[in-house]
């Protein structure tokens, strides 16, 4: 688990925080993209700050534009997707399976 | 309403309106309509590329199955034998569901999107499926990992995006009607590049099964279409509730192309604001919110103004919200159960596999905003970016509530500019900041729809320019109607 990095909060985009963003976002990145994804959100985040400007205090968040508050279905079973249509698109499948990489290490632990 | 029983001279550039009354009444076929769009489809897509896949035999044997159900005089849909496109993020069995990406090239849905089953269950055949920017990140369908798509007005201009391919193939006459999906502006912006309408459906109003999602709480799909009352009819046909999405409002479909028909109640109140008359808007975006105003007026409108002094904090809200559901959203693409999966080298794990199908199978943009939602929601930052971005999401919200006391529709620009040139906006925030005008129907849940509106002579190429109505959630009804008197008011003055 990789332990969580705390920037000071006006740090400028920089190499390093691109780098944890990437491991978080489970993405890979070349020196080059690196040095490109510095320049662009840097540039980007930069027109984000604009929203520093406005007073938020006591303003409640909306998450979601309609009311909408959990709506329950009645629990009447019905048909799943057929099994087959579904692991067409499996990447590697042994038998009712989809092949994965190993995922424990030897002795079970991650 | 008009109603059409003499067959279009040329089926693939007719409405949906003339196309289904002539095939209902016999006086053209469903192959024939189909034929009409295949061969213009074989003629202009390969300069255009507005369609990845093209479904030739099915739809001709749809069709002719159509015709033959007719012909026994039995009951068929109310789109029975029109050809519609649909957007490459939008399920269907029939092809590959791809949305733009090489990581889900070859996918094959297992079920088709509500909208398309309820298109299917009127009778509608579906022609093909068109190209879009990548995961639907984009204003300009050049993040298309199956090449861009260009405007069929300008080759070296792009369509717009993210259904750039879906607004090309309508402005282009290859189909009469597409579907195409609206998340900061989307459906708008292409059909404003390409001079057909765009309707952004109220949040909830069409269910998002099957649409692959990128901001939750901001999609929607949307119909393009040649005419604001072919838009209805075929939000008529797809909205409504759905016991699939859980986000989709508990209403029946809309009742659009009847409320078509009938003259509004009272004199509509028009508004304008001028935080969308900016200077730096194109002198032909100027003209034609111009011509339209000026249209309102001779139609007995009232034009109020309205003060929405938030217009420019929309792209930073948009963008944080966005990417941030966008990066919780793409977590699924991660090479195990479908997609792209990275060959590994030996001894290479888990996480290598993870992260190797990713960016091998992500493009530059998507990749950019996944970056871009992880830090706005990443401890340290996300209070500063993604928890106040849900709170000007609020002041926006409350700020169109406030103007929508004072007026029935407010009308505006759709975009500051018309289409670009290819290539031209490399930096990405500066195609990021052309979505000024359609973000804010999106962060409040508003619907919205663009009309063609006026014409911009640019280096020897004319561009249409769009304006664009937006009304209150939920009341799509009334938008439609206001923007089927406007859209009768422009093209009466000339367009």
């Amino acid at each position: 688990m990789e332990s969580v990095l705390h920037f000071p909060v006006e740090a400028s985009f920089n190499v390093d925080i691109v780098r944890h963003i990437a491991r978080l976002a489970r993405l890979r990145l070349t020196d080059a993209d690196v040095n490109a994804m510095v320049h662009d959100l840097g540039s980007i985040v930069s027109h984000l700050d604009r929203l520093r400007a406005l007073n938020v205090d006591g303003v409640a968040p909306l998450a979601h534009p309609l009311p909408i508050v959990n709506r329950l279905d009645p629990d009447d079973p019905s048909p799943s997707l057929p099994i087959e249509s579904v692991m067409r698109n499996a990447p590697s499948v042994e038998g009712p399976f989809i092949a994965v990489p190993k995922v424990l290490a030897e002795g079970g632990s991650s | 309403m008009t109603r059409h029983a003499d067959p279009p001279a040329d089926p693939a550039r007719a409405t949906i309106a003339h196309l289904r009354g002539a095939i209902a009444q016999r006086s053209l076929s469903a192959v024939e309509a189909v034929r009409a769009c295949l061969e213009r489809i074989a003629a202009l897509n390969p300069a255009i590329n507005a369609f990845r896949e093209v479904y030739a035999d099915e739809a001709l044997s749809r069709a002719a199955a159509i015709d033959a159900r007719l012909s026994k005089g039995e009951r068929v849909g109310l789109l029975a034998g029109v050809p519609i496109a649909i957007k490459d993020n939008i399920a269907c069995t029939l092809g590959t569901t791809a949305a733009g990406s090489q990581f889900l090239a070859g996918y094959d849905s297992p079920f088709d999107a509500t909208a398309v089953a309820r298109l299917l269950e009127e009778g509608a055949i579906i022609l093909g499926r068109t190209n879009c920017d990548e995961f639907a990140m984009g204003s300009s369908t050049e993040y298309c990992a199956f090449g861009p798509v260009r405007n069929p007005h300008a080759a070296d201009r792009v369509p717009g995006g993210s259904s750039g391919g879906s607004a090309a193939a309508v402005a282009a006459g290859m189909c009469p009607a597409a579907l195409g999906s609206d998340t900061g502006g989307s459906v708008r912006q292409p059909a404003a590049f390409c001079g057909v309408t765009g309707l952004k459906p109220s949040y909830g109003r069409v269910s998002r099964w099957g649409l692959v999602a990128f901001a939750s709480s901001l999609d929607q799909i949307g119909p393009i279409t040649r005419s604001v009352e072919d838009a209805a009819i075929l939000l008529d046909a797809i909205s409504g509730r759905d016991g699939l999405d859980a986000t989709c409002a508990d209403l029946g479909p809309s009742r659009a192309a009847a409320a078509l028909a009938h003259a509004p109640d009272a004199p509509l109140r028009v508004g304008v604001a001028r935080q969308h008359c900016s200077n730096d808007n194109h002198p032909a975006v100027a003209a034609a919110l111009g011509r339209a105003i000026e249209c309102c007026r001779t139609a007995g409108a009232s034009i109020v103004e309205v003060d929405l002094p938030l217009t420019d904090y929309g792209i930073a809200t948009y963008y944080i919200l966005a990417a941030a559901e966008a990066s919780s959203n793409l977590a699924r693409y991660d090479g195990i159960r479908f997609g792209r999966r990275a060959a590994l080298d030996p001894g290479e794990t888990l996480i290598d596999l993870y992260e190797r199908s990713r960016s091998e199978g992500f493009g530059p943009e998507v990749r950019r905003r996944i970056m871009l939602g992880t830090y706005v929601l990443s401890a340290g930052y996300a209070d500063q970016y993604y928890h106040r971005a849900l709170k000007v999401r609020r002041l926006i919200k409350e700020e169109f509530d406030r103007a929508f006391a004072r007026c029935d529709v407010i009308l505006g620009p759709t975009a500051p500019t018309p289409a670009w040139k290819m290539g031209e906006k490399h930096d990405p925030l500066s195609m990021y900041l052309a979505d000024v005008y359609t973000v804010n129907a999106n962060i409040a849940g508003l619907c919205a729809i663009s009309l063609p509106a006026g014409w911009a002579d640019v280096d020897g190429a004319r561009l249409p320019v769009g304006v664009q109505l937006q009304g209150q959630s939920m009341n799509d009804e009334s938008l439609l109607c206001a923007a089927a008197a406007l859209e009768s008011g422009l093209m009466a003055s000339g367009l």
